[in-house]
């Protein structure tokens, strides 16, 4: 092998870990993606995983660029396999350049260097001379942070944080499996010439490293959220674990129920006493919440619904990802009643939205989604800080008398929403109809004005629907459209087209859809949507509501998300 | 406080004449106005059934949910403002069937409120087939061969998951009814108060007449002797009356979670400290 074959200039480099779970990759991601960002560098991170907690294999992403980098590719620059058929699962991502770092005796393959460029690297031998081989993979974050010639103090100040509040032995070992897996670097990198050169970005350094769980769960803490009622479900649960941590701190019942239906009813009855709740589900566990849905519905009352979706029918695909929830979330519930669905793209936008989310459902008493999805869930990167400057809890609760009426019939629709304890009045909620004051009826002459009422609320809310956002030339002649989660993979892949007059829409509130939408869409010559699904649901909605077919569809579907460079080349299909 | 109080006024009741729901309306206003409850500080939960309309005849704040999900929004209305006094209260059929996992893990909970569920063994709203504690052999339009499933013993139940405070009150007997009540809801934490309430429509095996020949009062029990009461609540010749078993050690799910340890206001009037999470987001530039 040519020495110097292996030593890249680079904008971004892509390093994938893949191996069974239990064996610490997730520990050499923390690490990488940490030291990386301390390093200076833009990174991003996400991971594919089979739902068992031993065994199986599964893989991690890491990306780390000279510029900003949110979404996955298909390419692999640098992979560690950890263990025997590690190397068979990303099979189709790997290519004669991929540079593979592997220890030919925890794998236990024979290398075909023709093939591939293999480098033996002995993990394993290495950890072992420490105390133990489960230090192989702070050994292997060594040797990657050396190919990228980052400074090994950097590396041993952030492996000793890791492992602070761990004894004094773990952390000396640990410090040594990382200086050592430096020093088996550089080694390397003196016999075979391997190493990247990627410049830095110094806006990095103010960033904050956020996931999609992460920004979802700041975001409600933002919005007021006092109060979470969930049952655990991949991978929606990441939100309430990260306010049950949190509880103390900002004042949350963090309450884990006996099932989804009991959540959501929780989450009512509490915002019925003035907190402000939410729920996090996904698929078939919000399948369990219609009924609690339909029951927001008519009391009127406002709930945050997090919808993580993952691929269904039924229990599907537990661990993976898609857009196929949509109309789930957009028709559930028996009857007709208004509501608002956000889908946040830019992992920021997690944060943004569900912040808004309080006060939407506050301000209209209606169900607000935020509907994501296991890549965001599950995905990472460096971003700018968020800003907390603009971010208002708007509270909408009266201070009721003793003729206070729930239901009282208003010009908008909107009635003032009373909670019991405050003031002289009684609140009544019935999920039967009910009169003005709360209580049963069957008055049909009022039953119509109710449902008038309520659903009046639709054409009032929809003054603040939040805009589709354009990437790229107003003068567009070539549009592609997508919504929540594929945003940044969208952008990245139109990017890399080098086309002109080809701009990206993005809808992150996709119900009720903005009124700007056909105007975007009779601008174009040539409209693609781009949906992790089957049916193209998000296509569906824009025909129903505007009358536009979009007949180009990209669409993606076997429990994956979209790569860049997947979707760059069937865009360029798509235009033949 | 008089128990008129908490009256409706003149308005349409949807009960049956003779209906068992009827007494138990009226025994419960005399038990709130005797604990000097404000209906203003008082909320009442409800299902769906012939017993979770009473909501609608007590003037008071309501919320009368979906059927057998009464539970679960009674529990976070005490813990977002544990000043109010909460009743959780429908049918046999919306809390021990529908609402039945919900029973189980409301007791596990432990909020401070009562549940009040009018056992009539028959399902009245839907008009006369089975209710989860309807006994075998009662034949119904459903249960044509007559019932054969082993009837659900709420008592048995709650005991063996060692809830607060259990007991059983009948419909015929207002002043008894009433004192359980009363200590139910002075009880901190979760209490279930099951009332034998003859229906006059669709039971007519378990009349008035059939509770009084087949009821008798606990007399010299020790209702924190837990086994005793277990005991006591698979009595099955005669059914026992009175307050069962009384555990009042244990914390309530709204002190349980800690937030009202330092300051009792109820959630509505907590803001999040906006420079806590400011300093927090500050963490994710290296997030450890």
């Amino acid at each position: 092998m040519a020495t110097n074959s292996l030593f890249q200039n680079a904008d971004n480099v892509s390093i994938v870990l893949c191996g069974q779970a239990g064996m610490g990759i997730q520990t050499v991601e923390f690490l990488l993606t940490r030291i990386l960002k301390l390093a200076g560098y833009n990174v991003f991170a996400t991971k594919e995983y089979m739902s068992r907690i031993r065994g199986g294999t599964n893989s991690t992403e890491i990306r780390m660029s000279s510029e900003d980098v949110c979404a996955s590719v298909s390419r692999i620059d640098i992979l560690i396999p950890l263990n025997e058929g590690a190397i068979q699962h990303v099979e189709k991502r790997i290519s004669t350049q991929t540079v593979i770092l592997a220890d030919k005796e925890a794998i236990g393959e024979d290398f075909d260097q023709t093939k591939h460029k293999f480098i033996d690297v002995p993990f394993t031998k290495t950890a072992s001379e420490i105390g133990d081989k489960i230090y192989s993979n702070v050994v292997a974050a060594g040797v990657i942070a050396r190919l990228f010639r980052i400074e090994l103090q950097t590396v041993i100040e952030f492996v000793g944080k890791f492992f602070s509040d761990k004894s004094g032995d773990v952390v000396q070992k640990n410090l040594a499996a990382a200086k050592a897996g430096y020093e088996l670097s550089e080694d390397l990198q003196n016999s075979t010439g391997i190493g990247f050169n990627v410049n830095k970005d110094t806006n990095v350094k103010d960033q904050i490293l956020l996931s999609g769980t992460e920004a979802v769960a700041l975001g409600s803490i933002a919005g007021g959220c006092n109060f979470i009622s969930a049952y655990p479900m991949s991978p929606s649960t990441g939100v309430l674990a990260f306010l049950a941590k949190h509880a103390k701190d900002f004042s949350i019942i963090a309450e884990q129920a006996e099932d989804e239906i009991a959540a959501i009813n929780m989450a009512i009855g509490a915002w019925y006493a003035g907190a402000r709740a939410m729920v996090t589900t996904s698929g078939g566990g919000f399948a369990l919440m219609t009924e609690g849905l339909s029951l927001a519905g008519m009391l009127e009352s406002p709930i945050v619904i997090h919808l993580a979706q993952r691929p269904g029918p039924a229990t599907g695909l537990p661990t993976r990802t898609e857009q196929a929830d949509f109309e789930l979330a957009l028709y559930a519930g028996h009857g007709e009643f208004p509501r608002i669905i956000l889908a946040p793209g830019k992992v920021e936008d997690g944060f943004y939205l569900t912040q808004k989310a309080f006060n939407l459902a506050d301000k209209y008493q209606v169900p607000v989604f935020i509907l994501t999805d296991q890549y965001f869930i599950d995905s990472y990167y460096n971003t700018a800080c968020l800003d907390l400057s603009d971010i208002n809890i708007e509270k909408h609760i009266v201070k009721t008398n003793v003729n206070y009426k729930r239901y009282k019939l208003t010009a908008n629709g909107i009635s003032p929403r009373g909670i019991p304890g405050l003031g002289q009045g009684l609140v009544v909620v019935d999920s039967d109809e009910h009169d003005e004051a709360g209580h049963i009826t069957e008055d049909l002459d009022l039953r119509k004005r109710m449902v008038n009422k309520r659903l009046s609320k639709l054409e009032l809310l929809k003054n603040e629907i939040i805009p589709p956002e354009l990437t790229g030339p107003q003068d567009y002649e070539d549009l592609v459209v997508c919504w929540g989660s594929t945003y940044n993979v969208v952008k990245e892949a139109v990017e890399n087209l080098s086309k002109e007059n080809i701009a990206v829409l993005h809808f992150k509130q996709v119900y009720p859809l903005p009124n700007e939408t056909v105007k975007y869409l009779q601008k174009a010559r040539n409209i693609i949507i781009v949906e992790n699904n089957a049916t193209s649901q998000f296509s569906k909605l824009i025909k129903l509501h505007t009358g536009i077919d979009i007949k180009n569809k990209i669409l993606k579907y076997n429990g994956l998300s979209f790569y860049v460079e997947e979707l760059t080349n069937k865009l360029n299909e798509s235009w033949d | 406080m008089e128990a008129q109080s908490f009256d409706m006024g003149d308005i349409d009741i949807a009960w049956c004449p003779g209906c068992g729901n009827i007494p138990i309306l009226k025994i419960l206003k005399q038990a709130l106005a005797e604990l000097e409850i404000e209906p203003t500080n008082l909320v009442l939960v409800s299902g769906i059934g012939q017993a979770a309309k009473i909501p609608h005849y007590l003037k008071t704040n309501v919320f009368n949910g979906l059927h057998g999900r009464a539970l679960p929004p009674a529990t976070a209305i005490k813990a977002a403002n544990p000043a109010l006094t909460v009743l959780a209260e429908s049918g046999d059929g919306d809390m021990y069937g529908e609402g039945g996992n919900h029973f189980l893990h409301t007791i596990r909970r432990n909020p401070n409120i009562t549940n009040i569920v009018h056992n009539n063994m028959v399902y009245g709203l839907t008009k006369g087939q089975a209710s989860p504690t309807s006994q075998i052999g009662f034949k119904t339009p459903v249960q044509v061969n007559g019932v054969f499933l082993e009837p659900f013993n709420p008592l048995a139940v709650a005991i063996a998951l060692d809830a607060g405070f259990v007991a059983r009150a009948y419909a015929g007997d207002a002043e008894q009814t009433k004192e359980i009540l009363n200590k139910a809801i002075k009880h901190r934490g979760y209490a279930l108060v099951d009332i034998f309430q003859p229906c006059v429509s669709f039971n007519k095996l378990n009349t008035y007449q059939w509770f009084k020949e087949h009821t008798y009062y606990l007399e010299d029990h020790d209702p924190f002797d837990r086994q005793r009461a277990f005991e006591k609540a698979t009595e099955t010749d005669k059914l026992p009356l009175g307050i069962f078993y009384i555990n009042s050690e244990k914390h309530a799910f709204e002190e349980n979670t800690g937030l009202y340890r330092e300051k009792d206001t109820p959630l509505y009037e907590r803001e999040p400290d906006m420079e806590k999470l400011r300093s927090l987001i500050e963490k994710f530039k290296i997030p450890l």
